[in-house]
């Protein structure tokens, strides 16, 4: 059967191109990967090669011939004893079909956004439960190894997580409950095993990869932004990647510049990925339990400083908290104080000083970053009609300016003034200690923030 | 060829040898065709072909078993078909359309089928080194005696955390076998002009990892290191190391111009050494006719013919696809 030989495309961004050179003429015998012609592209003279065997029935296009559109038939390549003129018709171009083409719907389609969740202030736990004061450090521990014990695809690898006991103590005595199987030392490698973990997670196993600071793991990040959180998307729904990857991030004291990254904004505009910051230990317990048992990447920021500190925990056999839930810690009427993770130290405290002085601050801490909970800054703005946030990043492209943008966009009319941020300084994190403070925001600059807001 | 290469006559049965001109010939029709379709303009972005490196995945399928996985970088297709995909859910993959193994959500460079233990398919040179240690974990972690195998290029082969990975995959045991595919360039950048340490499998013996080199364009060689590896890892050995040399015909991707090499060195290797004439004359020698190696082409071609229908008549994904497999609801 007479084949037509269209003008190829010769590169992804190729429409038209000159027809440099025949290396073939009219009557001769070609097989599958003989080079037929010289093809000019945008880019680069590209060699074209025959597909299928056959013998060059007619040149239909001259060499020379510039502007020659993708697709055109340049020649007809015929069986023993056929003749070009057995072809039928010109075939119509085979055109590629345009993005959108399909349905007018696309564009609409395109815009139109999973929908939010509403308002969701149930308690975390019944009234009435015991609680129990426990350091972050002690609550992280207990949700890891209650995990483990219920789960024993789920193990814990790192630098210094085992023998060592962790370089925090968060997987102090992990190693001895659980053993060598489960609870793995690591070389210095980040970026290794980093993508070591996320493998395992596709191989059926639920990793808990800790970082010894988020400061190293951007070693590692190319694993779980392309590896971990691309990959369910890439594989049309098939390969989820239940990993979680966790260790302390943002400033801590005196550590300086690489040390002292808060990376909230960075991982929380990865769609693919859950990204959660908590604030108290009993959130810290609550939340690393819930992404343990998440069959998607997390991301979960924890803080040195935070550690140390204790909180009342419910004592609960299985206590978790979901994702994408604010808490309220103190409700008010005047402004919408809006942080995370740390920064919620000065915003408490923040709110405190502003009592005395007759400002009630409405206080949420959103707890996770993705999914992030919206819906309920929105309707406490819709009551206080102000807004500042409050975290250590820096200011550029934060996630304060992610939720700035958010409010003007659902809540603007209840505006009565501009949405403020106190954030870290757009510097690299100073060492001296004078120089530390200043660059890290204070509850000193969240009250000017809500005075200005409150106009008083 | 170098060092530790097997010297004993290879010889495979009838039955084998018509199974590995199949497969073969199978991958190389079908990456004309995506060549050709990619040429009209159906298939878009990158498109990377595997024509002259068949024998190297045919060759290691032929020794895996039920449960051992495979994962590669992006010249993806020829381990895809060679591992029991089908070959019109990867052709449709590469028109980006509905019925391809990633909905059309992830193109040429990344397709995954769980089900035949495929692992992708990585647009990340290098990064799916780890992630083939990290699957190998998870079979050692589980107790079982699968291994898997894990394909980079000479190119990759230089990236940082393919030795963090020798280095932890030898430390734990790790039942992985690290095929290197060297097929001589990296993109348009020779083996010689990346490195001064050009024997790749020997660098794993930094690591105390084994290895070898060898002849690529044999499918029996191929088959044999294949099944020392397959050995040495199920026995909990820990890894090993196959620095397969071979050959690309085509360009890095369909935009390469190749001019970082001769026509007539390409033309050479494919005159003296290509995988599949050698098989078929295997076949010849062994008793196969001439007929019989005809209705394989034709049922081949038939295939592959089908699989371009298919490819051209799946719909493309509908707009609310857009929204979805971003994550997996909890």
């Amino acid at each position: 059967m007479a084949t037509e030989i269209l003008m190829p495309a010769l590169s992804p961004t190729m429409e038209e191109g000159t027809l440099a050179k025949w290396l073939v003429k009219e009557g001769d015998s070609v097989s599958a990967g003989d080079i037929m012609a010289e093809i000019e592209t945008d880019k680069a003279t590209m060699e074209f090669e025959a597909v299928d065997d056959g013998i060059v029935g007619k040149i239909l296009v001259a060499e020379g011939t510039e502007a020659v559109k993708v697709n055109t038939p340049i020649a007809v390549i015929v069986e023993e004893g056929e003749s070009a003129s057995d072809i039928k018709a010109p075939a119509a171009p085979v055109a590629a079909p345009e993005a959108g083409e399909s349905s007018p719907t696309s564009e609409v389609m395109a815009d139109a956004r999973p929908a939010q969740p509403a308002v969701d202030r149930s308690p975390d736990y019944p009234d009435g439960t015991e609680m129990v004061s426990t350091t972050v450090r002690d609550a992280l521990r207990d949700a890891i190894a209650e995990e483990m014990r219920a789960d024993d695809t789920v193990f814990i690898m790192g630098e210094e997580v085992a023998e060592y006991q962790g370089a925090y103590k968060i997987t102090q005595g992990i190693l001895e409950e659980f053993g060598a199987r489960r609870v793995i030392d690591t070389p210095i490698t980040e970026h290794g095993f980093a993508g070591l973990g996320v493998g395992a997670s596709w191989g059926g196993l639920k990793p808990i990869v800790e970082f010894m600071t988020w400061n190293f793991a951007m070693q590692a990040i190319d694993h779980i932004i392309n590896s971990a959180a691309k990959t369910l998307y890439m594989s049309g729904g098939q390969m989820g990647s239940p990993i979680v990857f966790r260790g302390p991030n943002g400033a801590a004291a005196r550590v300086a510049a690489q040390h002292s990254q808060d990376y909230a904004a960075w991982y929380a505009s990865v769609p693919g990925l859950k990204v959660v910051q908590p604030f108290s230990a009993a959130d810290a317990k609550g939340l690393l339990k819930t992404a343990i048992r998440d069959p998607n990447p997390v991301v979960f920021l924890e803080n040195e400083i935070l550690y140390g500190r204790a909180f009342d925990v419910p004592k609960l056999n299985d206590f978790t908290i979901p994702f994408g839930k604010a808490r309220v810690w103190r409700e008010g009427s005047d402004v919408t104080l809006v942080s995370w993770g740390i920064g919620m130290s000065h915003t408490l405290e923040a709110a405190d000083e502003l009592a005395k002085d007759g400002i009630s601050a409405e206080v949420i801490d959103l707890r996770t970053l993705r999914p992030l909970d919206m819906a309920t800054v929105i309707e406490s703005v819709k009551k206080t009609n102000r807004c500042v946030t409050v975290e250590e990043a820096w200011p550029v492209a934060s996630m304060s300016d992610h939720i700035g943008s958010e409010i003007m966009r659902e809540a603007f009319d209840y505006l009565d003034a501009p949405v403020l941020k106190c954030t870290g300084k757009d510097v690299p994190m100073p060492y001296a200690a004078n120089l530390e403070r200043l660059a890290l925001t204070s509850v000193k600059e969240v009250i000017d923030a809500v005075r200005t807001v409150t106009y008083r | 060829m170098a060092a530790r290469r097997a010297t004993k006559k290879l010889t495979a049965s009838k039955t084998e040898l018509l199974k590995y001109y199949r497969d073969m010939l199978l991958i190389r029709r079908f990456e004309e065709k995506a060549g050709q379709l990619y040429g009209m303009g159906l298939i878009g972005g990158f498109c990377h072909l595997y024509i002259g490196q068949e024998a190297v995945v045919v060759g290691l399928e032929s020794v895996a078993m039920e449960g051992d996985k495979r994962i590669t970088t992006y010249r993806d297709h020829g381990h895809m078909l060679a591992c029991g995909m089908d070959a019109n859910g990867v052709m449709a993959e590469l028109t980006g359309r509905i019925g391809g193994y990633s909905k059309g959500k992830g193109g040429s460079m990344h397709m995954f089928s769980k089900e035949r233990d495929f692992y992708g398919g990585h647009g990340i040179v290098g990064a799916n080194v780890p992630l083939g240690a990290g699957l190998a974990f998870s079979d050692m972690y589980k107790g079982n005696k699968n291994v898997t195998f894990t394909y980079f290029g000479d190119g990759a082969a230089n990236q940082g955390q393919v030795y963090e990975t020798y280095n932890m995959a030898e430390l734990w045991k790790l039942p992985v076998i690290f095929v290197i595919e060297n097929n001589q360039y990296a993109m348009g950048t020779s083996v010689k002009r990346a490195t001064k340490s050009s024997s790749f499998w020997e660098r794993g013996t930094a690591f105390s990892i084994p290895g070898e080199q060898v002849d690529g364009m044999d499918v029996l060689a191929v088959r044999a290191a294949g099944q020392k590896a397959v050995k040495h890892c199920r026995a909990g050995k820990g890894p090993y190391i196959l620095e397969i040399m071979t050959y690309r015909y085509r360009g890095h991707s369909m935009s390469d111009p190749a001019k970082y090499r001769t026509r007539d060195e390409v033309q050479k290797i494919r005159e003296e050494r290509d995988a599949i004439e050698q098989v078929r004359g295997r076949l010849l020698d062994a008793g196969a006719t001439e007929a019989e190696l005809k209705a394989i082409d034709k049922e081949i071609k038939d295939i592959v013919n089908a699989s371009a229908d298919f490819a051209k008549e799946s719909p493309e994904p509908d707009p609310s696809d857009l929204w979805t497999d971003i994550t997996i609801d909890a």
